[in-house]
């Protein structure tokens, strides 16, 4: 008897695809002023698209009361939109995601930063880009397609560019966007991933995609365009470039 | 393979079949023309991906996109923001 069959399958595949959660992890330290901003965005933008989601909070310890304005903000839209996962002090973005991916209910996770330099508007269309391609990772890209940045000088731009160009000549990684922090990833590749990584810093984010391409995972992009209002305060200087360099090198020579 | 290997593979092949070209170490008696061309080869290579990556790194710094709409966008909902969460009891 075939009818009730197909009927059976249409709704199950409907409630499949609406038991999509999305977890958004944001690691802060010191984000007193934007973390209710980062939050209302997300609200509003998760809203508007209908998807369901949940936000984790890791708070390293921050001294600025970080914390106090989460509570507020789990007071304001719920335990179960705003989640409080906080640590004792600053203890690194890799464990951060480790202690977020713990506490995720949902099946996708979104990293970002919580300084309001990536925008939530682009969450929609990551996940949109996910469904599309089954992708097990969507980045946002600053360098392709509309992709853009604000707030940059010439100098910094063209650090910027020459990284990337010097990564994807020794890299050849398939992603063009290999420093940037705003992604989307499917639950199980995230525990993969973070797994196998042990660089720090930016060139922890490139790891992440240098290895994802290695276990054979699909990666998808979307552009996005990254507001910078701290670059004026913490200028790129010769230190990181130094370490950015090891840790490229590390890549070419490990991977 | 790792990648640093792929480019030690990758370069020894070429060195290899420069030298035996331009040294004619396998007594190919390969003709004079032929030899005077391949000699300078690497370079001439290193040279012309040189220019290619300043090209290049030049064109794209240059096209860089500035988002203005999006940080004029950003400060508009902040302040939204800002009014929406005190009106939601938010003590900033």
């Amino acid at each position: 008897f075939i009818c009730p069959d197909v009927r059976a399958g249409k709704s199950s595949s409907k409630r499949q695809a609406n038991k999509d959660k999305y977890s958004v992890l944001l690691p802060t330290y010191n984000e007193r002023e934007n973390l209710p901003l980062i939050v209302w965005l997300l609200v509003k933008y998760f809203g508007e698209s209908g998807y369901d989601y949940e936000i984790i909070v890791i708070d390293d310890g921050s001294p600025d009361g970080t914390l106090q304005v989460a509570q507020q903000l789990q007071g304001i839209y719920g335990a179960h939109r705003v989640l409080l996962r906080p640590r004792e002090k600053k203890l690194g973005l890799g464990t951060a995601y480790i202690h977020g991916i713990k506490h995720a209910t949902g099946n996708f996770i979104i990293i970002m930063d919580a300084d309001l330099s990536h925008h939530p508007k682009f969450i929609p269309e990551f996940i949109q880009k996910q469904k599309e391609g089954g992708f097990d990772v969507v980045s946002g890209t600053r360098y392709s397609g509309n992709g853009g940045v604000y707030g940059w000088d010439l100098r910094r731009k063209l650090i910027s560019r020459g990284a990337n160009f010097l990564t994807q000549v020794l890299l050849r990684p398939g992603a063009s966007d290999l420093t940037g922090s705003f992604r989307l990833y499917k639950k199980e590749v995230l525990e993969q991933l973070v797994d196998r990584c042990v660089s720090k810093g930016y060139v922890f984010q490139m790891e992440m995609i240098v290895r994802a391409r290695q276990l054979g995972y699909s990666i998808g992009e979307v552009p996005i365009s990254f507001v910078d209002r701290v670059y004026g305060e913490s200028k790129l200087g010769g230190n990181e470039i130094v370490s950015f360099l090891k840790g490229l090198l590390t890549l070419f020579a490990t991977t | 393979m790792t990648k640093l290997l792929e480019w030690l593979l990758g370069v020894s092949v070429v060195v290899t079949a420069w030298g035996l070209l331009t040294f004619d170490l396998l007594d190919l008696k390969v003709p004079q023309v032929y030899r005077e061309v391949v000699w300078p080869m690497p370079v001439y290579l290193l040279v012309v991906f040189g220019c290619y990556s300043i090209a290049t790194v030049g064109y794209r710094v240059a096209t860089f996109n500035d988002c203005e709409e999006a940080a004029q966008e950003l400060q508009a909902q902040i302040k939204e923001a800002k009014l929406d969460l005190k009106k939601k009891g938010l003590k900033f």
